[in-house]
């Protein structure tokens, strides 16, 4: 063994021992330069190489090079343990607990009110019905007498009348919005209108002087009271998302004839009779009936010619019946424990 | 409108059972709400006699009877009623009868004394739920006959809601008749009765007003039993129908008009001066009413006068001066037949709403007043004995209800039920109104019976030909229907504005659309909102001009329940009072109390600020694009903190406000927290400006910081205006990104640090650009706003 060599073997071991004890990159990086920098130990051996007999320099510039390759192999893998205990480290510390709740904003809700009269909306609006608005204050010609209810009609009292003078009053139900539309826009249409209505009732389980109706009405040339039948049963098997059974009853609308009264199968009892039914095995849902001719005439559209139907829901009492929620001073009360039921 | 069952069945032919009857007329739109049974009784309760009456030797309060209930022994029952006495007929409770109640009747001592029954009050029959001493019964009842018997038990009531079109329902025999429709079979006609006259004395009658009164007939009826009762099976069907027995007249005129239809009054005679006068009143004139109030008439109202006063209000109430009292003898009968308008007018006027003017107003069969009549008289001499007088009567022919023809097209049938009907379907509903059903080219004619008010067009025949074949056999058909493309308005839809609002922890709130006026007038004392003239509540009269108000009480209601952060919204239309009218105006309002966060464990724990809900309605009136078309100034606003208040403006209107609630106004509503309030015009914030795309510059832009030293009150919104003014076009984003007061700023000075980042479309900005930009910035912000820039 030449000296070169024990030289080598010396400044190796030196080398291996100074990283073992290197505590971070920077020292690993200080044990690099020191052996294999340009000044470094390990290169200065080359410069020996010239002082050795000539026979022996390609050998020994062959070991030089050796030391150099194995130091830096290990210098690289050095440094790879290092890094990789280092993230392993970095890791550790940012670990999280991921069982802590997020952070931030909450999300609030729609009312329900609003939920099913969107989802009314987007019912009817598939079938084609287009949404129309009118105002909540209301004269009671377009509120009353164009719908077939002249002063002192009995039907007046069956709906208990906000005044504000002899002539105005908030409307006691969304069937002004049929009069203005019709006064505005002549046949064939299909429109809902939906929005608050009231009547001078005191709060009580089934009844608030505020609820929500949604309107229907449909005119064409030949609609029948077969389509408004099959028209409601749709929308209700859409609403309650289930087919339910649906009946319809004659009853009385002034400005419908024949007026009907729908009822579905109870959803509470199957049919069976309950309280929410009140023993009958069915639920009232919604007023309808072929648009009365004298209506029409009023508003000037050709009651010979064109035939319709308008149908009337309160919302509430559909959220009731779908949602089980059996006191109506509850969507006016506003308290959150009720309004973040629904989102 | 409750009706006894058996009642019923005695006017109508049927082998239905109760629920298939109850079924039967609610599929026929007249629907029964509830059929209750009336107590079933034991038929080991009978009637008996009470013989004798002796003094309980060991109680004051009891006594020992002896009774013949037709067992063949008489019978010792112990008895506590006041009313038992020798010859009273009242129904026993046998040994072993189960009484309502499960009570059952033993044979036993009562303080000794034995007791073989019981004797029974409506109370202990389970009729009533009180009642004072023991039920009499007829004197004419045999003793043993079962007591349900006499009672017409088991018996149902049928709750039926009538609807307004159908006065012909309102009474037995209409529900009968219906009945009969509805399953095709013939009703039991109200029958005839003539009574002889057995007094010569007549009562004049005579109309002023024929209009309101085309028929009017009266009898007087003399030397009446004042001690006569009503027979127990009238009370107990008047009782089954909702009605108190009062006295064998009034009775009677009550089971006439629930049988029939006909409402009726009777007058003590005494009180009517020479003779009835139907006329409108006269200005000025009054009455005191049965019931007790006293009522000024109106020139348009009805009314039954005699030769010198009102008596009383025709076919609604009747007066205190002609009223029947119990030393009653003589009295007169009416039934007439009135114009339903006529007697809505009076109703209403008088705020009255009677069983009579209930049928009136819906029309009542104007060929049954005579009738009726005589049913009455034939009922009351019965009960009551007497001598009947003749019959007054008068009949303005011009102004009865016409009957007329109705034609029924078939194809108009066809067309407005979508089905086609055989004829003899159709046929067999219309025989029902007019047995002498005719042919025409087109359809069908009839004229429709006199206690039809409903039957006038086409559309009514219709619908009662849909009636008679049943809605449920009409086909449900999906339309077939030409399409047409809605107009669509370019605007943010309220549903888009609800969503947003929801994502950003806002629950949606619905309150009344009438408000409290004191709280109102807090808010919004410039405007008014139109005031109800019948308010149900003296905090619920007022229109709400904005939605503070009710978001207010939302969020008291709220506190009041343990909910600390209430964050909550509404839309909805609000109402002022114009010279023009009333302004219907959808608006919107936020409010939120409470913590800016929910309570958690990596956020900062604060309250909620202007700021916050600043940010929220900013999110929203990014939504349609205009947001720098709003603007916010400091103003002074009524109900909010005067420092923190900010009205809003568009395109320089004001549209709302947005801030906190004034802390006397907090303290009012008993709410220690600070609450964020905003109200605003929602169309505005919902018009859109439509996108026109604009090149992403390819160029790189160039941020520079500044840190503003100002007056401690200057608005920020002045180093805005002022640094957009000077920066021009370059500028492509300006934030505040610090505000700071304190150690070293001076005292009335803050610092404001902003950061501009400017950039050219075409071509990358030099230094020298930028600095030349800053400096005219800085320049314009030390003389605008008398700006440093911070060192």
């Amino acid at each position: 063994m030449t000296s070169v060599e024990q030289e080598l073997n010396r400044l190796l071991g030196d080398a291996r021992a100074e990283l073992r004890a290197a505590s971070d990159i920077t020292a690993a990086e200080q044990v690099r330069v020191r052996y294999l920098g340009k000044k470094g130990l390990i290169t200065e051996q080359l410069k020996r190489v010239g002082q050795e007999p000539p026979d022996v320099r390609p050998e020994i510039g062959a070991r030089v090079n050796d030391a150099k390759c194995a130091l830096t192999e290990e210098l690289e893998t050095w440094r790879h343990q290092w890094e990789a205990a280092a993230l392993r480290t970095q890791l550790e510390a940012e670990t999280l607990d991921v069982t802590l709740p997020g952070r931030g904003l909450a999300l609030g809700s729609l009312h329900p009110v609003t939920l099913a009269r969107q989802r009314i909306e987007s019912i009817l609006g598939g079938m084609g019905f287009a949404r129309a608005e009118g105002p909540e204050i209301e004269d009671d010609v377009r509120n009353f007498e164009a719908l077939n209810m002249p002063a002192n009609h009995p039907a007046r009292a069956m709906q208990d009348t906000f005044y504000f003078d002899a002539h105005t009053l908030l409307r006691t139900h969304t069937s002004n919005v049929q009069v203005r539309y019709m006064e505005a826009h002549r046949p064939p249409f299909r429109i809902i209108a939906s929005g608050r209505v009231f009547r001078a009732d005191s709060p009580d389980l089934t009844h608030t002087p505020m609820f929500h109706q949604v309107e229907g009405l449909m005119v064409d040339e030949n609609v029948s009271f077969s389509d408004l039948k099959g028209v409601l049963t749709e929308f209700l098997r859409a609403f309650f998302e289930q087919s339910v059974d649906v009946r319809f009853r004659p009853s009385f609308f002034p400005f419908t004839e024949p007026s009907a009264e729908v009822d579905v199968r109870c959803v509470g009892c199957s049919g069976n009779g309950c309280r929410i039914c009140k023993q009958t095995g069915w639920l009232e849902v919604l007023g309808c009936g072929m648009v009365h001719p004298s209506v029409f005439h009023r508003v000037g559209i050709d009651e010979e010619r064109y035939t319709g139907f308008a149908f009337g829901a309160g919302i509430e009492r559909l959220v009731m019946l779908r949602s089980g929620v059996t006191d109506a001073r509850l969507f006016y009360e506003n308290d959150l424990r009720f309004l973040a039921q629904f989102r | 409108m409750k009706i006894s069952e058996q009642w019923l069945r005695a006017w109508t032919k049927t082998d239905l059972n109760s629920s298939e009857i109850a079924a039967c007329l609610t599929s026929g739109g007249t629907e029964v709400t509830s059929v209750t049974p009336v107590a079933d009784l034991d038929p080991r309760v009978v009637a008996g006699v009470i013989k004798s009456v002796a003094p309980h030797p060991n109680a004051d309060r009891l006594r020992c009877c002896m009774v013949d209930a037709g067992t063949g022994t008489p019978l010792a029952i112990v008895c506590g009623a006041a009313n038992a006495a020798p010859g009273l007929k009242v129904p026993v409770a046998l040994v072993g009868a189960i009484l309502p109640g499960n009570i059952v009747v033993r044979d036993a001592k009562i303080r000794g004394m034995p007791s073989q029954g019981m004797l029974c009050s409506t109370r202990d029959l389970g009729l009533e739920t009180e009642s004072s001493g023991l039920l009499a019964l007829d004197a004419k009842t045999r003793p043993g006959t079962p007591v349900a018997t006499l009672l017409e038990l088991p018996d149902q009531v049928f709750e039926i809601e009538v609807t307004p079109n159908r006065g012909d329902c309102l009474s037995v025999l209409g529900i009968a008749r219906e009945i009969s429709f509805l399953i095709d079979a013939a009703a039991v006609p109200a029958t005839a009765h003539r009574s002889d006259i057995g007094d010569p004395r007549a009562v004049s009658v005579s109309i002023e007003a024929h209009e309101a009164c085309p028929r009017y007939t009266g009898r007087p009826i003399y030397g009446l039993d004042p001690a006569a009762i009503t027979p127990l099976w009238m009370r107990e069907r008047l009782r089954r129908c909702g009605m108190r027995s009062i006295h064998p007249v009034v009775d009677v005129t009550n089971y006439v008009m629930l049988e029939w239809g006909q409402p009726m009054h009777g007058f003590a005679l005494p009180g009517i001066a020479h003779g009835i006068v139907v006329r409108h009143a006269r200005r000025g004139e009054s009455l005191t009413l049965l019931d007790g109030q006293t009522a000024s008439v109106d020139t348009d109202t009805l009314i039954i006068a005699d030769h010198k006063r009102p008596l009383a209000i025709a076919g609604v109430m009747g007066g205190l001066i002609s009223a029947i009292d119990p030393d009653t003898v003589d009295v007169f009968f009416e039934s007439a037949y009135f114009r339903p308008e006529s007697i809505a007018v009076s109703a209403r006027r008088l705020g009255l709403h009677t069983d009579s003017s209930h049928r009136f107003e819906r029309g009542v069969d104007p060929t049954l007043v005579r009738r009726a009549l005589e049913r009455a008289t034939k009922l009351l001499l019965a009960i009551a004995g007497g001598r009947a007088g003749p019959i007054s009567e008068v009949i303005t022919k011009a102004h009865m209800p016409k009957r007329a023809f109705v034609e029924l097209r078939r194809a108009r049938l066809s067309r407005v039920l979508g089905v086609d009907l055989r004829s003899t379907i159709v046929e067999r509903s219309l025989a029902q109104i007019d047995p002498r059903v005719k042919k025409t080219e087109t359809g069908w004619r009839v004229k429709p019976p006199a206690h039809r008010f409903d039957l006038k067009e086409e559309c009514d025949l219709i619908e009662e030909v849909a009636r008679g074949y049943g809605y449920d056999k009409i086909p449900a058909r999906l339309p077939r229907v030409s399409l047409n493309a809605p107009k669509i308005r370019d605007m943010v839809s309220q549903e888009r504005a609800r969503a947003l609002l929801v994502d950003r922890d806002y629950h949606e709130a619905i309150t009344y659309s009438f408000v409290d006026p004191v709280l109102e007038a807090v808010f919004d004392p410039d405007h008014r909102g139109p005031i109800l003239a019948n308010p149900i509540a003296s905090n619920l009269t007022v229109m709400r001009t904005g939605l503070a108000t009710g978001l207010l009480q939302a969020l008291a209601h709220n506190r009041r329940h343990q909910q600390e952060r209430v964050r909550l919204f509404e839309l909805g239309l609000c109402f002022r009072q114009e010279p023009s009218g009333v302004d219907q105006r959808a608006r919107l309002g936020l409010i939120a109390s409470g913590r800016a966060w929910p309570r958690q464990w990596g956020a900062p724990d604060r309250k909620v600020d202007l700021y916050d809900v600043k940010a929220d309605l900013m999110a929203l009136l990014t939504l349609g694009g205009r947001a720098e078309e709003f603007s916010f100034r400091g103003a002074s606003i009524p109900g909010l903190h005067p420092g923190q208040a900010a009205e809003i403006r568009f395109q320089n209107r004001p549209i709302g406000f947005l801030g906190a609630v004034h802390p006397e106004v907090q303290k009012q509503l008993a709410i220690d927290d600070s609450i964020i309030l905003l109200d605003i015009e929602l169309e505005e914030i919902l018009q859109t400006k439509s996108v026109l795309y604009s090149e992403i510059p390819r160029v790189p832009s160039i941020r520079r910081d500044l840190a503003i030293v100002v007056a401690r009150t200057l608005p920020a919104q002045m180093l805005i205006d002022c640094i957009r003014a000077q920066a021009g076009t370059l500028l492509k984003e300006l934030e505040i990104f610090d505000e700071y007061r304190g150690e070293g700023i001076d005292s009335g000075r803050k610092s404001v640090a902003v950061t501009l980042t400017l950039q050219d479309s075409s071509r990358t900005l030099t230094e020298d650009t930028v600095e030349v930009v800053i400096a005219r910035v800085v320049s314009a912000l030390a003389t605008a706003c008398d700006a440093q820039l911070r060192q």
